[in-house]
């Protein structure tokens, strides 16, 4: 069954102090090419039915994205490109 | 007539019995209110404590917003009901959007526990009334989500409109822009805050008993209020 997947990132002008901390750890792992690194959350959805692309929309502008300092995009994906379905 | 404040109890409150403890010692009758039951069971104004309601799960505050007490509360604050959020329940009052703007993480990522002074920058509100423009008061800020965000014009109008409640003095404890502790609506029947001013009431376990202010206000305002 086909899923919806809502990707959440804090805009642009607000600040990230998590990925900052990530940023600020790459040099320990030798790492010295990165510029930034910013983390958002990647949620998944399962209808019981269809997937409904407009509701998923809506429940992310409602509850899974704060508008105020979040964007976020919704997108279909088949089953086996979810994350679990990875290795 | 005492007047009845609610204090509502989420999964995951943590100052729910402080703040009952500080309506009561500022001479009202605390009404415990429970998240799953829509009533309000005739209180005159409502608290919403501090914690991590629904295990700050998603974003804090954002599944409290939802709970059956959160519909009635938010319609109420809209009819002029009193409501104080703090710390947790200023950050559902974002959510819910009663207040504008969000709280986001400590921009040092740190968790900030401390003895904070305020400045008390309106005195208008339901919940500052015994206040004195301008006077600072020390009362705790602890908290891991405490930077107060919104849009430049938002944090304008704020400004504009004396809708900054309360700057931190000393230190900003968590990044919050303009150094803001608390803001209230147009109305100024709710104020959000992220410090503690129920943790501020007795000389036994508060820093001083400046807390007590918030709670004595709402108390004068119902007084001057029409029924």
């Amino acid at each position: 069954m086909p899923r919806v997947v809502v990707d959440v990132m804090l805009k642009p002008e607000i600040l990230d102090p998590q990925g900052q901390a990530v940023a600020n750890a790459l040099p320990r792992l030798g790492v010295s090419d990165v510029a930034s690194v910013r983390i958002g959350r990647r949620i998944e959805i399962e209808f019981t039915g269809e997937p409904d692309l407009a509701r998923a929309r809506e429940i992310a502008d409602k509850l899974l994205a704060n508008p105020v300092i979040e964007d976020f995009t919704v997108r279909l994906v088949e089953a086996d490109e979810t994350a679990d379905a990875r290795s | 007539m005492t007047a009845r404040v609610g204090v509502v109890t989420f999964p995951g409150s943590l100052d729910d019995g402080d703040a009952a403890r500080a309506v009561r010692i500022a001479g009202a009758e605390p009404v415990r209110l429970w998240h799953g039951d829509p009533a309000l069971h005739g209180v005159d104004a409502v608290v919403l404590p501090g914690g991590f309601s629904y295990g700050d799960y998603l974003r804090c505050g954002a599944i409290a917003r939802f709970a059956p007490v959160m519909e009635t509360i938010v319609d109420a604050a809209q009819g002029g009901l009193p409501v104080l959020g703090i710390c947790n329940g200023f950050q559902i009052l974002c959510e819910a959007h009663l207040l504008p703007g969000a709280l986001t993480r400590n921009q040092h990522l740190h968790f900030r526990n401390r003895d904070q002074i305020l400045r008390i920058e309106s005195a208008g509100t339901a919940w500052t009334n015994a206040f004195q423009p301008g006077q600072e008061v020390l009362i705790p800020v602890k908290n891991g989500e405490g930077c107060y965000v919104a849009d430049t014009a938002t944090l304008d109008q704020l400004e504009a409109e004396g809708r900054v409640v309360a700057r931190y003095v000393g230190g900003n404890p968590n990044g919050s822009q303009r150094d803001i502790a608390a803001i209230t609506n147009p109305a100024g029947n709710v104020v959000g805050i992220m410090p503690h001013p129920e943790h501020a009431v007795e000389a036994l376990t508060g820093p001083s008993l400046d807390g007590l202010g918030f709670f004595t206000s709402v108390l004068k305002h119902l007084v001057g209020a029409p029924a």
